[in-house]
């Protein structure tokens, strides 16, 4: 409880919290809020500054840009949330387990972690994703498989860790199994970073889609993501403001949200950087 | 000392062999082949010229006989020659592009040292305090940017609209006729906005990282201890925190150095920047795989390196790791 | 030297002076962009567009089109002719031409270029029209003569630049691996090569000596952008003189009178379509009850108006309006809704169980329509067909995938529903390959699998004669077909938007566009902005 309460003490981490509350919530009610249907096409409304009857102006197409803009939150997010829930799963598993297990299995599996942070990131996703149908689903699992590194070596350093407490030695002691160690004791100590560094790992995907989408091979057309609106939007920044304007603020908006609340939980959570 | 560098150095081997099976096999997880690039939807390609092609490229081979080859070819530095029309060596090709790409990641990296360290002690001196909230929201926002968007309305608040600085390229048109003062001057003047916005875009990183070293050294005894002699506040920050502090960021600079490579396709795109990123990419898009290849191992080395580098300066620097 | 760009917004603007200053001078440069870096700078080793661009400049063939892209004019050969029987064709080539090291070029370039590019070992995509030559004879140092087998009516077009090549300096080389001749090429054309830096800019300097008369612009530098947003960016601050510009920026951005005081811009109907291909092979489409209700039920001035914000034209055949070959009687589907549902109810498709999509014996009418990733016009297309084919009951998903598993997956494994995609026009009416049932192997280019015997006949007859009325009548009957066939729904021909400097005079819009007499550009002396050093 504590902890909370220092949390709620920094006013940047709960703008942070808040920011992202409102967007998973815009995200969840998306049908409930958009004003129209997010595809519906107007070929006599292309291009139509903000007007009471399209609050953010209409698309090259001439679709209403608040309600793409409400969809694309969901798309967007669920890019977030996929890539970096998947991230954190591979990192915590191979974590755990090199963590736990020690020896040869480490080594393997610490060798892969050092072989992978070598390689940019962004190279390695556009090694593949070029190729794939660029779906949204595609997308995510390509950045969730090429960033759970970070991830695993925190898991693997907790473990190691804790494996020295007394209650670990004690448990192995008592006969109990490994596996039940591991899931009983040893993950929830390593949640809390786990945690911050999912948080962070959203703000990550999102952008990274960002990057595809201008590239031309994030979440295709017409499916609506910050991203691809956002490179949409570049092609006419001249003559139609509001196309860049809403979606580039969107993504800055969310990723630094994103990043707000995750630093001021790591700040929390991590006793060597609280305050007195 | 010797004895660590011997073992450092001898650890990479493993993880050598571990970058060229990632370079060779993630490319195969592609569908198609480079074939089907280098003849398009021509109408005049015929199953022959195809047949040919793939003969050529030796892409008839199974994979692993493949890779055994690649692999005793680069051994010997041979990168083998790119499967576009050019024909030219790899090696070559990456030759071109990486001083470019390195000299914009330096001067990005000097920038985001520059400025990022300093943020990093302020906020961490004084946490919580008016100047650490700016200053974190402010580098977080160079983060949060996506960074295409951001180049794209520099260049024209500053080319367009300003007129101040050069749009794209690395140089003007008649560069090969200027003054030596005058080159410097318009290099200088085209990477201005390539350098600022990737070194804004990087700046959250090290600023971050060193705000908690140097949370984490205050809190130290000996910190603890310099206070207790009644140095002032000043010298205990800057002579005895700060050096400490600044360790763990050397290592953090060379793990750094893959994210700003990568971060480069986006740049060099925009600002038409012949560097490793739009070389890797176009080299994506044409399947070109030695290049693909070629690229990944480079860079995947060169971070390598990077590591290797600061892992022995801190060893050089850190007392307690010199002496094993 | 740099360039003096006075930026004052008191001067009238370039348009205006370069209007009433007339003379005709050499001198200056022009910028071009060019998205991608071009590959190799000997033609038939090039499959992309950046290079064949560079590359004609430096090279040029025995005859090219005219402005008109009606007939063939001479170049490098003064005349030819063309036997009885339509399988003999003979060049006599000019005698005053020299390659740009020298030496004089003869017939017996020509051959080692023909021999090179029917090489199997030569890894080219344009073998295949020299492949129909039987037999190629040099007759003297300025006359050979090629035979086919059977009268080929395309094959005059094919003695291009693709064939031109120095014997003198790629003899006994590996043109594959002619790393040297393909960065820094020695040709005979109007500019010669000057330096290439590697995406980023390619230069080529006016040739002295061209036989045609040297070129008036001095130098011609294509930079390399790969940013379109950039490339305008360019061109609004002079980083670039001349550029294709989007139907947005044609219709929206180049209003300003600080656009118009310096750059003019031009339109006319580019060389291709875009199409929706159906797969013959899959039902429903094999009815073409459907095929023909599709095609009613698709806007095609709604997509020209939202897509190429009206700089385009509905398509109607794969021929373009206004060249001799267009049909202009054929009577092409109207934009139509209640006919489509009547044509569907025709076929069987009605929506018995009432939830809006159109059903046949219990299967409901949806279908997905691919296209390659990367381009925008393509996209936005599938997705008003969508729309409207929505509002008739059909459920259709849009896709896009990366270009070579596009090909290689979907269209040559037949693996799709309905494709859009875009074909180039040659000036040529021979369209054999894409509609000859022949021609439906994985990698050819019928994939749609169109098998029509009659259609097969009139291309046939088209390519066997060189008599132009008599190929008409061919392809005239052949355009009734498609059309009533609706193989393809023809969506759009997009326009070429070009936008130039106000300084360069001389430009003469044609169907053939405006640069096919760049040699005659020029830029008066008073307007010039590049300044060049006596070239070593």
């Amino acid at each position: 409880m504590k902890t909370l309460r220092t949390a709620f003490h920094n006013r940047l981490t709960v703008a942070g919290g808040v920011v992202v509350a409102i967007l998973i919530v815009v995200a969840v009610a998306a049908p409930m809020l958009a004003p129209y249907d997010y595809a519906e096409l107007d070929a006599a409304r292309v291009l139509e500054a903000p007007s009471p009857a399209h609050i953010l102006g209409t698309d090259g197409l001439g679709r209403d840009v608040l309600s793409r803009m409400i969809y694309g939150a969901r798309v967007s997010l669920l890019v977030g949330f996929v890539s970096a829930g998947l991230a954190s799963v591979i990192g915590v598993a191979l974590g755990a387990v090199a963590g736990y297990f020690g020896g040869r299995v480490d080594t393997l599996i610490m060798r892969l972690v050092d072989v992978m942070l070598c390689f940019p990131t962004f190279f390695l996703i556009l090694a593949v994703i070029a190729y794939l149908d660029s779906s949204i689903w595609n997308i995510m699992v390509v950045i969730g498989v090429t960033s759970w590194m970070g991830v695993c070596r925190l898991v693997r350093a907790e473990f190691l860790a804790l494996k020295k407490r007394d209650f670990m030695v004690a448990a192995e002691g008592l006969g109990v199994r490994p596996l039940w160690i591991i899931l009983r004791h040893g993950l929830p100590n390593a949640m809390a970073p786990v945690f911050v560094a999912f948080i962070l790992g959203v703000a990550g995907a999102i952008l990274t889609e960002s990057s595809l989408s201008f590239l031309g091979i994030g979440v295709q057309p017409p499916d609506p993501s910050w991203g691809n609106m956002l490179t949409e939007g570049k092609a006419t920044i001249e003559v139609a403001w509001w196309l860049s304007v809403f979606p580039g603020c969107a993504i800055l908006l969310t990723v630094l949200g994103y990043n707000l609340l995750g630093e001021g939980l790591r700040d929390v959570l991590d006793p060597r950087l609280r305050n007195r | 000392m010797t004895s660590y560098l011997v073992r450092r150095v001898f650890g990479l081997i493993p993880l050598l062999i571990g970058i060229t099976f990632v370079s060779f096999f993630v490319i195969q997880l592609a569908p198609g082949s480079p074939v089907d690039v280098a003849t398009d939807l021509n109408p005049k390609a015929s199953a022959e010229v195809r047949e040919r092609l793939q003969k050529t490229f030796g892409l008839d081979q199974p994979l692993h006989v493949q890779y055994g080859q690649w692999l005793g070819r680069i051994s010997r530095g041979d990168f083998g020659r790119s499967f576009a029309p050019h024909n030219r060596q790899v090696a070559e090709m990456i030759r071109e592009a990486l001083p470019i790409t390195l000299l914009l990641n330096v001067m990005s990296l000097c920038l985001i040292m520059g400025i990022g360290i300093p943020i990093g002690v302020l906020s961490a001196t004084r946490q919580y305090s008016v100047p650490d909230r700016i200053t974190t929201v402010f580098v977080f926002i160079g983060f949060a940017m996506p960074g295409f968007w951001f180049a794209l309305l520099c260049m024209l608040l500053f080319g367009v609209e300003l007129g101040w600085l050069p749009i794209s390229g690395l140089q003007s048109l008649d560069y090969d006729m200027l003054t030596l003062p005058q080159k410097i001057l318009d290099r200088a003047r085209h990477l201005i906005l390539p350098v600022g916005i990737a070194g804004l875009t990087g700046l959250a990183g090290i600023s971050r990282y060193m705000r908690s070293s140097m949370l984490e050294v205050v809190r130290q005894d000996y910190v603890t201890t310099a206070r207790a002699k009644g140095l002032d506040e000043r010298t205990v920050i800057y002579n005895h925190a700060l050096r400490n502090a600044l360790l763990p960021v050397i290592t953090i600079l060379g793990l750094s150095l893959p994210a700003l490579i990568g971060g480069s396709v986006i740049f060099e795109t925009i600002f038409a920047i012949p560097g490793m990123g739009r070389l890797f990419y176009d080299a994506v898009l044409s399947r070109d795989y030695p290049l693909v290849m070629g690229v990944l191992v480079i860079s995947a080395v060169l971070t390598l390196l990077g590591n290797l580098l600061a892992d022995v300066s801190y060893a050089l620097a850190d007392p307690r790791l010199r002496r094993r | 030297m740099t360039a003096g760009c006075s930026r004052g917004p008191e001067t009238p603007g370039v348009c205006e002076i370069a209007a009433q200053s007339g003379a005709v001078a050499n001198g200056d440069s022009i910028l071009l962009g060019s998205i991608g870096d071009a590959s190799n700078l000997i033609p038939m080793r090039a499959g992309d567009s950046a290079s064949h661009e560079v590359a004609g400049r430096i090279f040029d063939g025995m005859l090219a089109y005219d402005r008109d892209l009606g007939g063939l004019e001479p170049r490098l050969a003064e005349r030819w002719e063309v036997s009885e029987d339509g399988r003999e064709i003979t060049f006599y080539l000019r005698k005053d031409v020299r390659w740009q090291d020298g030496e004089p070029f003869t017939a017996r370039d020509v051959e080692f270029g023909f021999k090179t590019i029917t090489d199997p070992a030569t890894l080219t995509a344009y073998a295949e029209d020299y492949l129909q030559v039987s037999r190629f004879e040099v007759i003297d140092d300025h006359t050979f003569r090629v035979s086919y087998d059977k009268p080929y009516a395309p094959a005059l077009a094919t003695w291009g630049s693709m064939v031109v090549l120095p014997r003198h300096l790629l003899e006994g080389q590996n043109i594959n691996e002619a790393t040297e001749f393909a960065r820094n090429p020695v040709g005979l054309g109007a500019y010669k090569f000057e330096s290439w830096g590697t995406k980023r800019q390619i230069t080529v300097l006016a040739n002295d000596d061209y036989y045609r008369g040297r070129p008036h612009i001095d130098r011609v530098v294509t930079r390399i952008l790969p940013d379109q947003q950039t490339q305008f960016l360019e061109l609004k601050s002079g980083g670039l003189d001349m550029m294709g510009l989007t139907p947005l920026q044609f219709t929206r951005q180049t209003e300003a009178a600080d656009f118009t005081r310096n750059i003019r811009k031009f339109n006319y109907l580019g060389n291709g379509y875009t199409y929706l291909g159906y797969n013959l092979l899959r039902e429903p489409f094999t009815d073409v009850r459907v095929r023909r209700a599709l095609s009613h039920a698709i806007d095609k001035n709604e997509i020209v108006s939202a897509v190429l914000l009206g700089r385009g034209q509905p398509a109607v055949s794969p021929y373009k309006p206004g060249t001799r070959w267009f049909n202009d009687r054929v009577n092409d589907p109207q934009y139509d809704p209640e006919k489509a549902r009547a044509l569907l109810a025709e076929a069987g498709w009605t929506d018995s169980d009432g939830d809006g999509i159109l059903d046949k014996d219990g299967k409901p009418f949806r279908f997905e329509i691919i296209t390659n990733n990367g381009n925008e016009q393509r996209a936005k297309t599938a997705t008003i067909i969508q729309r409207r084919l929505r509002e008739i009951g059909i459920a259709v998903e849009v896709r896009t995938i990366e270009w070579a598993a596009f090909i290689n997956d979907f269209v040559d494994k037949k693996n799709f529903d309905a494709v859009v995609l875009g074909w180039s026009l040659d000036p040529d009416p021979d369209q054999y390959i894409i509609w000859h049932s022949s021609k439906t192997e994985p990698k050819q280019f019928n994939f749609i699998s169109f098998d029509y015997a009659e259609v097969d006949a009139l291309l046939e007859a088209g390519r066997r004669t060189f008599d132009a009325d008599e190929r008409k009548k061919a392809y005239d009957r052949f355009q009734e077909i498609l059309v009533e066939e609706q193989p393809y729904t023809f969506l759009y021909y997009p326009e070429s938007l070009p936008a130039l400097h106000c300084r360069f005079r001389g430009i003469e819009p044609a169907a053939a566009g405006i640069a096919y007499n760049f040699k005659d550009w020029y830029v008066p002396q008073s307007l010039q902005k590049y300044a060049m050093t006596a070239s070593p």
